[in-house]
């Protein structure tokens, strides 16, 4: 397999994410909208980077392209050496599936399944034996303080908890990197401070991480922080 | 990169977590296609019952009869009769499925009164107003007789036109005779005839039982006796449709039209007619329920699948293929269709059996129900969650995660 010989190549030391002249362009109507032009970016294995803008800016598109929930229109996107800007659906979803731990905003857990289903979730689709699956999911959530809670319905849990279990259920199936989409956007201050300090963890257990955020402070807590405006990569700023 | 796997057992459990997670809702669906399959099992159970209830109602004894009359007038005296041929007997035994035949007729005795004593006895009546039939030798098997006591006549007897007479049970007792062995006379007025046996029963013609019965050639001998008007036929089961089209052929090959067979209805026919009334009328209705419950699974799939649109994104994003979104809610679907078969098919089978019982009947039903029920219940939902399920592995990942929550 071709593919997987590239990726075990470039998995070694070259960067997690290497984007080279990225756009993506909507077409409402008659007019062609810019929702990004021509972004470059790379991000190396174990860094953690964030990605700062106000509203309407671009950075869920740059998101969505990051993950491979969206296509990008031109330029290249090398995922740990392997080129998924042009990959079919199927393969994608492989790269997704496999490489990838989402964390959203409104933490997107099942209201009906219990804890520990919802952290098995992210393993359902890449062969993870069921018995494994529950194992690492509890150890996973008993890495985020949230062992105790297993066995109950989000619906049960606080905001801080539910997003302890979604980080859980992102990175238990150890993936190349975590893609954070405004993670404490939801949460008070004090519970953001808990999640932040949950990433920072991570950060030094050696994950790579992309946050996304309007929030500069927030932005601060990472090593790198780059500055979205327009559809355009603006500043990099170190910090 | 290897792609992403679901594996049959992650599918079904899935799909049952997605179902027990909303019991309420998924009872509610089921519903539908509960009432549709019991609807239909209750129809054709009760169709197949009543048929068999029908059909048992017809007894060996009357669908192995024939009779042949030559008597074409509904009421009243023979007139314009046809004789039976002498031999009609033999005629008819040499039919294939005949196991016996013979021939039986009123004597005309011109008012003869019938005793066993001439006595003058102020004090009781000895002199009756009694039947006289005739028969011949092969009746008492054709209506399945059974002797009493002595015997009944042969083909000697009715040759030689011997004075015997054979009594049913009513008119022996009618006449004291309770025993044959020291041959008892029975006088029609001054003719004398010994009574050479006593009929215990019969199960069909049951006029022989108040009669005094002689030989045809007897009959013809002594009252001017021209031919019996009734033909009993004893067939084999099943034989009876086509010994009622030979018999009048062998009796009367020049016009066998002028003779009147009863033949018992045929099973086959009438069941089919009963079960085809009962069944076209609620099949259809059993048919109307099941499409509505067909509805009501795509129905409440679809509205399912757009609140759990956010799901569906979520899964997207950790490695679900379209294939494998399309798969959970198909199954989900056709599992719902497949409860509500069993579901149904057990209501529809209580209902049949509750039936029955109330009217002491027997419950039939087919084999191939109480399995084909769930199936079709399980088709239900598959075809109900094509659309839905088409729908939901359509969505973009990206939106999905957007619009749901």
């Amino acid at each position: 397999m071709t593919t997987t010989d590239a990726l075990d190549a470039a998995s070694a030391d070259g960067p997690v994410l290497s984007l080279d002249g990225i756009g993506r362009t909507y077409i409402s109507g008659e007019v062609e909208v810019a929702a990004l032009a021509d972004v470059h970016l790379e991000v190396g294995r174990g860094e953690y980077v964030s990605i700062v803008g106000p509203s309407g800016s671009g950075k869920s598109t740059l998101l969505n392209i990051l993950g491979l929930l969206d296509r990008p229109t031109s330029g290249s996107y090398l995922f740990e050496g392997l080129e998924v800007a042009t990959l079919d659906e199927n393969d994608r979803t492989a790269v997704r599936g496999r490489r990838i731990g989402f964390v959203f905003q409104a933490f997107h857990l099942l209201s009906h399944r219990t804890v520990v289903e919802n952290v098995t979730m992210s393993m359902l689709y890449t062969g993870v034996p069921p018995k494994e699956r529950v194992e690492r999911a509890r150890a996973a959530l008993d890495a985020v303080g949230l062992g105790h809670r297993a066995d109950f319905t989000p619906t049960r849990l606080s905001g801080g908890e539910r997003q302890r279990v979604a980080i859980a259920r992102a990175v238990v199936a150890d993936p190349a990197v975590l893609l954070a989409d405004e993670p404490t956007g939801n949460l008070d201050s004090r519970t953001s401070e808990a999640i932040l300090s949950l990433f920072d963890e991570l950060r030094a257990a050696g994950l790579t991480i992309v946050m996304i955020t309007h929030d500069a402070s927030v932005a601060a807590r990472a090593d790198r922080s780059v500055r979205i405006r327009d559809g355009r990569l603006t500043t990099v700023e170190a910090s | 990169m290897n792609r992403t796997t679901f594996s049959t057992r992650d599918l079904l459990s899935e799909a049952v977590a997605g179902l027990a997670s909303r019991p309420a809702r998924t009872l509610l669906t089921v519903l539908g296609t509960v009432l549709g399959v019991a609807a239909l099992v209750a129809t054709v159970g009760i169709a197949q019952t009543a048929g068999n209830r029908i059909v048992g109602s017809f007894s060996e004894l009357e669908a192995t009869s024939v009779t042949v009359s030559n008597n074409t007038s509904f009421y009243g005296p023979a007139t314009g009769l046809t004789p039976f041929p002498r031999d009609a007997e033999s005629r008819l035994t040499r039919l294939n499925g005949v196991k016996s035949a013979g021939t039986m007729g009123p004597v005309d005795v011109d008012g003869a009164l019938a005793s066993t004593v001439t006595l003058d006895d102020p004090t009781g009546q000895n002199e009756f107003q009694m039947d006289v039939l005739a028969a011949s030798p092969g009746l008492l098997d054709a209506v399945k007789g059974e002797i009493r006591m002595g015997r009944w006549f042969d083909i000697g007897h009715d040759e030689r036109a011997d004075d015997v007479v054979v009594l049913g049970p009513g008119a022996a007792e009618r006449l004291g005779v309770y025993r044959v062995d020291q041959q008892p006379v029975v006088f029609l007025d001054d003719r004398p005839f010994v009574i050479i046996g006593v009929i215990q029963d019969v199960a069909r013609q049951a006029n022989l039982l108040n009669a005094i019965i002689m030989p045809e050639g007897t009959a013809r001998a002594h009252y001017d006796y021209k031919s019996g008007d009734v033909m009993q036929i004893d067939v084999e089961i099943g034989a009876a449709q086509l010994i009622g089209k030979q018999a009048p052929i062998a009796l009367n090959p020049d016009d066998p039209t002028v003779f009147r067979v009863r033949v018992p209805p045929a099973p086959d026919s009438l069941r089919n007619s009963v079960e085809g009334d009962v069944n076209s009328l609620f099949l259809i209705l059993g048919g109307v329920s099941l499409l509505v419950g067909a509805i009501g699974i795509a129905n409440v799939t679809l509205v399912s699948v757009l609140e759990r649109v956010g799901e569906i994104g979520l899964r997207r994003a950790v490695g679900a293929r379209r294939r494998h979104i399309a798969g959970q809610f198909l199954l989900e679907s056709t599992a719902m269709g497949l409860v509500g078969g069993i579901i149904g098919a057990t209501v529809g089978i209580l209902v049949v059996v509750a039936l029955a019982a109330s009217r002491q009947w027997t419950p039939v039903l087919s084999m191939w129900i109480p399995f084909g029920a769930p199936i079709l219940g399980g088709l239900t939902g598959l075809i109900a969650g094509v659309y839905p399920s088409l729908r939901a592995a359509s969505l973009e990942p990206v939106d999905a995660l957007r619009s749901g929550t």
